[in-house]
């Protein structure tokens, strides 16, 4: 067609580079340095053909230059398909489609190109500044592929027209973001934001381990409660439990058994919340203790940890209801508790000492011993820091006799060691303490640095009890928040510090936005589609009659745009379609005609050719140009044309 | 439907093809006298009937001065030569008036312009004032000389000629100047076969002394209007659209047609039509003139292609389909 050759102008080059550059720089992170660099010199080649005006490079040379690429991305990946190869090749294209821009159908070819990468760095991340800057890729890209099928190359007047198609296109866009159907989890499942590779609490704790997390602001989870917000002191949300010690490192056990549902009767007052989880890279999920039901595909670890089935890799929402007030583990199995009792050979003189001597002052009664030795704490007057000295070998002995300063691994840590000395199962349980309500949307936020480590002991009739030895030293952790706990000067994360007002309220309205996304538009997923449709009074719809629905929805949408464009559209002069037709009757003679050719200039060459229809073609080709080129045409001579066309067999 | 069908069902008008034998004859005449450049004579009549004037850019001796006298004896008009050179002035085109003593007045004395066929030779010779003197009266049609206003001679045609821009010694043309001219054509050196009966023939003065005029000045300015009415259809004007379009978006060329090089083109492809005995434009005769229409007016970015006007229409003829 002709619009499809016609040349692509400077000013859309620059506009199709601009559009190029927009989708390509936000990959420039996930694809490798040597491709990004050679894009780039592609690009800046671009730049400089279209700013002297140069010629393109020749065709073997891009045709080289594309092989190449290809075999390079393959060495790279040892694979072409898959997500970053895939990208990767896609850059490898767009950056050489660029270099050979010779007519509008290559300018669409490039837009196309450039869809494609947006598209593709939603693979990557899916946050908000990315769907900003996506926005304004589509619409410069949509903008230039209209300036190629448009007599008006005007590059603002397109920009606007993209945008208002854009805006028109908008309600369709939500109709099937909220209307198509949902499968669980991304289709892909792969974006993996950053934020995956921030550390967390992890298998092992030992002295330092929870102090270098409260460096980090990063987010655990966000919590919406369903009721009134519990105090602080009730909000620990459970992590690993660590019941295993080798004289420095508490970790979890190797293999734990899971209840498909929750093993220990509940009971006490309950509360309501739902938690929306940000990757973690772990099984891990986290609750408010005690947990009174499993969120969908989880189980409970026999130490009361709920594990998700996959590895977290993806931010999930889920409701919860907690009991505070339950202990578990009332029949616990004698097997359980022995490796809540085991110490390594040796070590921590003093600790052991103290805790036979409660042994032998109290019996069995595991009450009486814990109370004995949380007064023991609060005696020795324990120092909470975040800048603890460092420990020798028997680190339980120097930090209750000596030291005296510790964060709360050491604080938990030591406690344990006390009551399995006296003879008490005790355990670590590693998880986060508190949060932070942010008064914009009213989410409760748990960052990194709210990671806490407490401790659980058995007694007889109880089952376990959570004892937090930090809170005896320092009530301030567990009834507000870190920064009024530990001394002042210590280096806190920004966002735990209290001061700088204004700017944690900024932090918090950004946070708000950022939840809001998360909650609404990433965190669409089946249930919430199931539960917005059966609020529309459209019933429980399963995923197939949805996707027929919206099918035949989206078919009688466009049939009748179809209908409605083909009704205004510019009718082709019939008299030029039966010239085609007579055009294509020829061409299988051989004789073909040019699109730009006269038809008496092609006549002449055809009776030429095939001498023996020299007349009908001549009387042809005249008939056509008088109905095209004549005044006063009429539907006689197009009467006439058309039967002799039919007639006409060369 | 109700829908509106493409062409109207009245009968058949099919229009006479023009006869035209007085033009015939006069090409024919032309063609005997300077022999083997039928499509430059061609076009250089075409640009007369269009009522637009005609530069010719070519080197010495190959048949301008005789084209335009041949022209001008066979359309029985009256021809002066104008031979431009350096120190020229404008009074040397235009005229002047000198003091009559015994009349006691001043008295206008008609330059050579006050002809129908002006051939303006060498015109890049000359300094730009002379050069524009001859170029506004060219466009105006008039002269306007101490306050009066003189109209010149109908019909009235200039061929000018130049030398090629390389030599020594030229002034070019500006490019608003060079728009004034309809068509731009070079002659070229005969074939040898036209060449030897050049040589072998009669004295071309002679002949061109011999000629008598075909038609008379009044048929020919009937002509012009006549040439004026070839019908261009729609689909006609699309092509010449087209073609615009696609010279105004290419990045060979340094600026696209002007809305004047269309109607120049148009022009000129009526004049040919009717030439070739019809009515209406055909794309062939659109694409017959456009070397001579653009080859002025288009100036390749590349600079190969600028000497070879036949090849760049050509690549713009096939860049562009018909609509």
């Amino acid at each position: 067609m002709a619009r499809a050759n016609r040349p692509v102008s400077r000013r859309q080059a620059w506009w199709l580079l601009a559009g190029a550059l927009a989708a390509f720089l936000p990959l420039t992170q996930q694809i490798p340095p040597w491709l990004a660099f050679a894009a780039g010199a592609a690009f800046a080649w671009r730049a400089a053909l279209t700013w002297r005006q140069w010629h393109l490079p020749p065709k073997w040379l891009l045709v080289l230059l594309v092989i190449a690429g290809t075999v390079a991305v393959f060495l790279q990946y040892r694979s072409i398909i898959g997500r970053t190869p895939g990208i990767a090749l896609l850059v490898v294209f767009l950056a050489l489609k660029l270099l050979e821009l010779r007519a509008a159908r290559d300018a669409i070819v490039t837009a196309l190109l450039c869809y494609f990468l947006v598209l593709g760095q939603f693979l990557f991340t899916q946050t908000i500044p990315t769907a900003l800057l996506s926005c304004v890729t589509v619409l410069i890209t949509t903008a230039t592929m209209l300036a190629a099928s448009d007599d008006r190359p005007e590059p603002l007047l397109q920009l606007r027209r993209a945008a208002l198609m854009l805006a028109q296109a908008m309600p369709f866009m939500l109709l099937l973001f909220v209307l198509f159907p949902r499968v669980q989890g991304p289709l892909w499942g792969l974006p993996q934001d950053r934020h995956t590779a921030t550390s967390g609490i992890s298998e092992t704790m030992s002295p330092g381990s929870i102090a270098q997390l409260s460096q980090s602001d990063a987010i655990a989870f966000r919590v919406e409660f369903k009721g009134e917000l519990p105090p602080q002191s009730r909000l620990y949300w459970r992590g690993p439990v660590m019941p295993a010690f080798d004289g420095r490192t508490w970790s979890i056990r190797q293999t734990l058994g899971a209840y498909p549902e929750i093993p220990y009767p509940v009971s006490g007052p309950s509360i309501d919340y739902d938690l929306t989880l940000e990757p973690n890279g772990k099984f891990w999920l986290f609750a408010l203790e005690m947990p009174g039901n499993l969120p969908p595909d989880s189980a409970l670890t026999s130490d009361y940890q709920p594990i998700s089935r996959q590895i977290v890799r993806n931010r999930m929402r889920y409701t919860q209801r907690a009991y505070p007030e339950t202990n578990a583990g009332i029949n616990d199995t004698r097997a359980a508790l022995n490796e809540a009792l085991a110490l390594p050979s040796g070590g921590n003189p003093r600790t052991r000492a103290l805790g036979a001597e409660w042994r032998n002052r109290h019996g069995d009664d595991g009450t009486a011993i814990l109370a004995t030795a949380q007064e023991f704490f609060s005696r020795q007057l324990l120092i909470y820091t975040l800048n603890p000295p460092l420990l020798g070998p028997d680190l339980v002995d120097e930090f209750l006799f000596d030291t005296k300063r510790g964060f709360c691994e050491h604080f938990a840590a030591a406690f344990v060691y006390a009551l399995r000395s006296a003879g008490v199962p005790a355990r670590v349980v590693a998880g986060y303490q508190g949060g932070e309500v942010n008064p914009v949307d009213g989410y409760l936020v748990v960052r990194q640095y709210d990671a806490h480590a407490w401790t659980e002991a058995w007694i007889a009739g109880r089952g376990w009890v959570r004892v937090d030895p930090t809170a005896i030293s320092a009530p301030s952790r567990i009834n507000t928040n870190l920064a009024a706990a530990v001394p002042a000067g210590e280096d806190l994360p920004f966002l735990a510090r209290t001061d700088l007002t204004w700017i944690r309220e900024l932090r918090y309205r950004l946070d708000a936005v950022t939840n809001g996304w998360n909650q609404w538009v990433l965190g669409y997923n089946p249930q919430k589609q199931r539960d917005l449709l059966a609020g529309l009074g459209l019933g429980e719809p399963d995923w197939r009659s949805m996707t027929a629905a919206l099918a035949v929805l989206c078919g009688v949408v466009l049939l009748g745009l179809t209908a409605w464009v083909l009704r205004n559209r510019r009718r082709v002069d019939p008299a030029f379609a039966a010239w085609r037709r007579f055009a294509a009757r020829l061409a299988s003679r051989n004789v073909v005609w040019r699109d730009w050719e006269g038809p008496l200039a092609f006549a002449d060459r055809a009776a030429r050719s095939i001498p023996a229809h020299a007349d009908t073609i001549r009387e042809i080709a005249d008939l056509y140009a008088r109905l095209r080129y004549a005044p006063a045409p009429c539907a006689d001579d197009l009467e006439r044309l058309r039967r002799r066309i039919a007639g006409f067999h060369p | 439907m109700g829908r509106k069908a493409y062409y109207p069902t009245k009968s058949a008008q099919i229009p006479d093809p023009m006869r035209l034998p007085e033009l015939d004859a006069v090409l024919a005449d032309i063609n005997r006298i300077i022999l083997g450049k039928e499509r430059p004579i061609r076009l250089s009549l075409a640009c007369l009937l269009a009522r637009g004037h005609l530069l010719i850019e070519d080197l010495p001796g190959v048949g301008k001065t005789t084209l335009a006298h041949v022209l001008a004896r066979v359309l029985g008009l009256d021809f002066q030569r104008i031979q431009f050179t350096s120190d020229m002035l404008p009074a040397d085109i235009l005229g002047v008036s000198i003091f009559d003593r015994g009349s006691g007045a001043f008295h206008f004395h008609p330059g050579p312009i006050f002809t129908q066929v002006v051939l303006a030779d060498e015109i890049n010779r000359a300094t730009p004032k002379a050069q524009s003197a001859l170029l506004e009266a060219m466009e105006e049609r008039q002269v306007t000389a101490e306050g009066k206003t003189r109209p010149l001679p109908e019909p009235f045609f200039v061929i000018a000629t130049q030398n090629p821009t390389h030599q020594i010694g030229t002034f070019p043309l500006p490019e608003s100047q060079l728009d004034r001219f309809l068509l731009k054509i070079e002659l070229g050196y005969p074939d040898p076969v036209a060449e030897r009966e050049l040589l072998a023939g009669a004295d071309r003065q002679r002949m061109v002394a011999e000629l008598t005029a075909r038609v008379s000045p009044q048929r020919l300015i009937e002509l012009q209007q006549a040439a004026r009415e070839v019908h261009a259809s729609p689909a006609l004007i699309d092509y010449v659209q087209a073609l615009a379009a696609h010279t105004r978006m290419a990045p060979r060329w340094q600026a696209g047609l002007s809305p004047r090089a269309c109607l120049a083109l148009l022009a000129v492809a009526r004049a040919w039509a009717m030439l070739d005995g019809r009515k209406h434009v055909l794309p062939e005769d659109v694409q017959a003139v456009l070397p001579g229409v653009i080859a002025h007016r288009l100036r390749p970015v590349d600079d190969v292609a600028r000497n070879d006007p036949e090849a760049v229409a050509a690549a713009l003829i096939e860049a562009v389909a018909l609509p």
